[in-house]
């Protein structure tokens, strides 16, 4: 139409809410959940290569920029989570004999799939 | 309290202004004055050429919808009361085109939301002879949440993601279509399935959350759109395990 006005959009328009800049975090989490599946791999591989390869992985990912990176990228990845994990009830309307299954549960049940995996992940590393 | 309050309109006029300016009125500050009352009043009494949308005044009509200060609010249901001292800013809805003052141009809504059919579809029409299609209570408060939107659009104000990309079908809408696709009279979902699992629909959604946040009914749009992206994804992977199954 014309002689109508678009207001445009800030560029720092994700400061205006709270609620904005979480998301647009939880936006850039996306790029340290896809760097952890990097260092993963590169892991992996340099367990195949053999114990000097590890020996040297393991020298390169005790670097303080690589453990920086590491924490910050830990930091995005538990928001990643948790907030996945608060939205699941909103996602998931399980009944139970006719009954909803109350929203704190499927909560809960989430958080225990997490630390039973996590569980699994650490007595096979460390065992 | 102050008998008045001062009431920062945003004034658009495109045969005068570029872009909107705000200017300022003082209002009388009554106990169960609305916002949309001192436009009233500043409509009778100050300046006759203010434009903004109003009809039922009880939170009904879905008409009023503005931003408050910021927020978008009903300004049938937000009391100048509560921002007290003042000023209370007044701004049209965000992520519209604006008309003239507070009136924007909804058009884009409409026209996006016939195409997720928000009525109910049947397969085959039962004849008026065998009468209504029933439907028990548990059915009824399947969808009854979402059958409580009232096209006010304060949830396409406080999306960020259909500010970004306009072609987002949007919170509405898509809370519309689940109002359908949950309704047990309803036989439309895999006909609404295209439109709501394209890039365009509930995919396009990050989940911000703020519809929900804003809607002044409880409809949780983001909570709609989420509940359908786990149906859109088993849809899809039913797809690929059961080609030829048609729900």
């Amino acid at each position: 139409m014309s002689g109508t006005y678009q207001r445009p959009v800030a560029l720092f328009w994700w400061l205006e809410r709270r609620s904005y800049l979480l998301f647009v975090l939880r936006e850039l989490s996306s790029v340290f959940v896809a760097w952890f599946v990097v260092f993963l791999l590169l892991l992996v591989n340099a367990i195949s290569d053999g114990a000097a390869s590890y020996e040297r992985f393991a020298n390169w990912s005790g670097h303080w920029w690589v453990v920086a990176i590491n924490v910050i990228a830990m930091l995005f990845v538990l928001l990643h989570s948790v907030t996945w994990f608060a939205l699941a009830p909103r996602a998931m309307v399980i009944k139970l004999r006719g009954t909803r299954v109350p929203p704190p549960a499927i909560v809960a049940g989430h958080y225990a799939a997490w630390l039973l995996l996590s569980a699994i992940v650490a007595w096979v590393v460390l065992r | 309290m102050a008998d008045e309050i001062t009431l920062e309109v945003a004034r658009y006029r495109p045969e005068l202004d570029s872009e909107p300016v705000m200017e300022s009125f003082q209002v009388p500050l009554r106990e169960h004055w609305a916002v949309l009352d001192g436009l009233t009043y500043i409509k009778d009494q100050l300046d006759g050429t203010l434009s903004f949308r109003w009809s039922c005044r009880m939170g009904i009509c879905g008409s009023c919808g503005m931003t408050v200060n910021g927020e978008p609010q009903l300004t049938c249901a937000t009391f100048l009361t509560d921002y007290a001292p003042g000023p209370v800013r007044v701004e049209p809805l965000r992520n519209f085109p604006v008309i003239r003052d507070l009136v924007v141009d909804i058009g884009d809504f409409m026209d996006k939301l016939p195409t997720v059919k928000p009525w109910i579809v049947r397969d085959v029409q039962s004849p008026v002879e065998q009468g209504e299609y029933l439907q028990t209570p548990e059915q009824l408060d399947e969808y009854k949440q979402f059958s409580m939107c009232i096209n006010c659009m304060l949830c396409y104000s406080a999306c960020p993601v259909y500010s970004l990309e306009p072609d987002f079908i949007g919170p509405a809408a898509i809370a519309l279509a689940q109002r359908y696709n949950l309704d047990s009279r309803d036989e439309g979902a895999s006909e609404r399935l295209g439109v709501l699992s394209s890039p365009e629909g509930i995919w396009a959604c990050t989940f911000v959350g703020e519809c929900s946040a804003a809607c002044p009914k409880g409809v949780d749009p983001a909570g709609a759109i989420q509940r359908y992206k786990l149906t859109a994804a088993t849809q899809a992977i039913k797809g690929l395990l059961m080609p030829r199954s048609r729900r």
